[in-house]
């Protein structure tokens, strides 16, 4: 009897999925682009990674007991910024690149705004529009050596959007195995759809965003590429820079989406447009990063417009 | 120190009201001209000299002028002093001239200048007024030439044009980089002055300067009186 009367407030039924189990899903999904990148670009490709995630990770651990706060380093959303950020920076970065972008990205872009779930922008790419903007030589210096695998192109160290743009030819399946330049973890299609196929399958992600991103950026280039609908032009823009990685991966991000689901359409519409903004009528041939921090901060007004209707609300009235 | 002398004057313009970091002032010349320490300290300047001989007309005038014009009289007296500095500068130091531009002029609708003259030279007599003027004036040249030096050390790796070392930061030339320094720097004086006087940190509110206000627990407080829900 005594059983019976056992009372509690809501909620009764809880989810079995935490932040740690997502953020560590994310991770897994992460390690076939980490693995291509250190193929193609050698082991300071490696190097610069496993330094960019320490710098996260301890950033976050030393603000965090600085300032009393309850420790979050375990639950892998540093690992994620530092391993996302790592991917974005070219391979011959110097060792100062991803410890600056690190802290910057932890202490300012998600501490300062109070930890993880409250930051407006995602840090691994507000930092490496940070680094971009600072450090222009560096970050823009793909001329890489190439690691176990020989590069097709180690000579002009133009990734395969700059020589599109100037009127060169790239090759499609280096473009698609990764086989090219460009930063360490963006290069690799195949390795990118593989780590993402592995989250929709876990439905950590939603095809709503990427798949919407993606599709309106098809759209745009068609309308807009100058190329009309050339199936070789619209499939190097799809496949070279960061559109692979940051539709899947990085305008995924929990935190800086919308909620609602027609919110994340808009989302991703609104993101595939200012891609192809960018990398068409923009000076620089890549355009995924400003893209998608421009978005994280409309996000408010995007789901502010998207409310759904409550059950019961906005029907029409009977006469009687 | 007594009320309205000139030294408390410019105490409290450069110290206690420091307009850039206390007031929160004349943000815009702020942000846009303190690329370097050159041209942080040259705007400062400029905006002193014209503060102060402004504030010493007004207050000299200030009987004179209706109230309900006394709107556009500040401005034409603002105005005036603006195109003499102007052409002063145009003539005697060009390269300054050159890359302050647009916000020399502009120095007409600094909220600063017509702020002191409403809130100071309209009520007082002309020499604290004076002495208002250049504390102020200051008060803004210490602000954006210590925003101008950290943005021009971390962002091109020199101080007043002198090489400290190779290289730096571009974004912090860049327009971002002055909201961060302004940003790093008012955090910096409120945490020296919290430390100095404990009572300084912000706690409750003064009545009379709610509006203006902009600390948390007051919109709290102002929300609670409006019998809103606090959070």
């Amino acid at each position: 009897m005594g059983e019976l009367l056992h009372v509690s407030s809501s909620p009764h039924i809880r989810s079995k999925v935490t932040t740690d189990y997502l953020m560590k899903m994310v991770i897994v999904a992460l390690m076939p682009a980490t693995v291509a990148g250190v193929c193609f670009f050698g082991w300071k490709a490696l190097l610069l990674v496993c330094l960019s995630v320490a710098t996260c990770v301890a950033t976050e651990g030393i603000y965090e007991t600085l300032m009393h706060k309850p420790l979050t380093i375990w639950d892998g959303s540093a690992v994620i910024t530092g391993l996302l950020l790592g991917l974005n920076l070219p391979a011959s970065a110097p060792w100062w690149i991803p410890v600056i972008g690190g802290i910057f990205a932890i202490l300012i872009v998600k501490q300062l705004f109070g930890g993880l779930g409250q930051n407006i922008m995602n840090p691994a790419l507000a930092a490496r529009c940070f680094l971009l903007l600072s450090f222009t030589g560096q970050m823009t210096n793909f001329s890489a050596d190439g690691g176990l695998v020989k590069l097709v192109d180690t000579v002009s160290g133009a990734t395969p959007l700059a020589a599109v743009k100037a009127g060169e030819k790239v090759d499609l399946l280096s473009l698609f195995l990764g086989n090219t330049q460009g930063t360490i973890g963006e290069t690799s299609a195949l390795a990118i759809l593989i780590g993402a196929a592995f989250l929709l399958i876990l439905k950590v992600i939603d095809w709503r965003i990427p798949c919407t991103y993606i599709g309106s950026f098809a759209i745009f280039v068609i309308l807009f590429g100058g190329h009309g609908a050339d199936g070789y032009y619209l499939l190097v823009q799809l496949l070279g820079g960061g559109l692979m990685l940051g539709a899947w991966f990085m305008a995924t991000d929990y935190v800086t989406t919308p909620i609602t689901k027609r919110g994340q359409l808009v989302y991703g519409v609104i993101l595939g447009c200012l891609t192809g903004l960018f990398r068409i009528f923009g000076a620089s041939a890549e355009g995924v990063s400003y893209a998608i921090i421009f978005g994280n901060l409309l996000i408010p007004v995007i789901e502010r417009l998207t409310v759904p209707t409550a059950f019961g609300k906005g029907g029409v009235k009977h006469e009687k | 120190m007594k009320a309205n002398s000139p030294l408390e004057r410019l105490y409290n313009g450069i110290i206690k009201e420091n307009p850039t970091f206390v007031l929160m002032l004349g943000m815009c010349p702020t942000l846009a001209v303190t690329t370097s320490a050159k041209n942080g300290f040259g705007m400062g300047m400029t905006t002193m000299v014209i503060l102060a001989l402004s504030n010493l007309m007004i207050s000299m005038l200030r009987k004179m002028i209706p109230d309900s014009v006394r709107m556009p009289a500040y401005i034409v007296v603002v105005a005036s002093f603006v195109t003499i500095v102007q052409f002063l500068l145009q003539g005697f130091i060009p390269s300054l001239y050159d890359s302050l531009g647009i916000y020399i002029p502009l120095i007409v609708v600094n909220c600063i200048i017509l702020g002191r003259a409403e809130a100071y030279a309209s009520k007082n007599g002309p020499v604290s007024s004076l002495f208002d003027g250049i504390g102020m004036g200051l008060g803004f040249t210490v602000g954006l030439t210590s925003i101008g030096i950290v943005r021009e050390l971390i962002g091109s790796g020199k101080i007043f044009g002198m090489t400290v070392f190779n290289g730096g930061a571009t974004i912090f030339i860049l327009a971002p980089g002055a909201f961060f320094v302004l940003a790093m720097l008012v955090a910096l004086q409120n945490r020296v002055k919290m430390k100095k006087d404990p009572a300084a940190a912000p706690k409750a509110c003064d009545e009379s300067l709610c509006a203006g206000c902009t600390n948390h627990m007051c919109a709290s407080k102002k929300n609670a009186e409006k019998g809103g829900t606090q959070s």
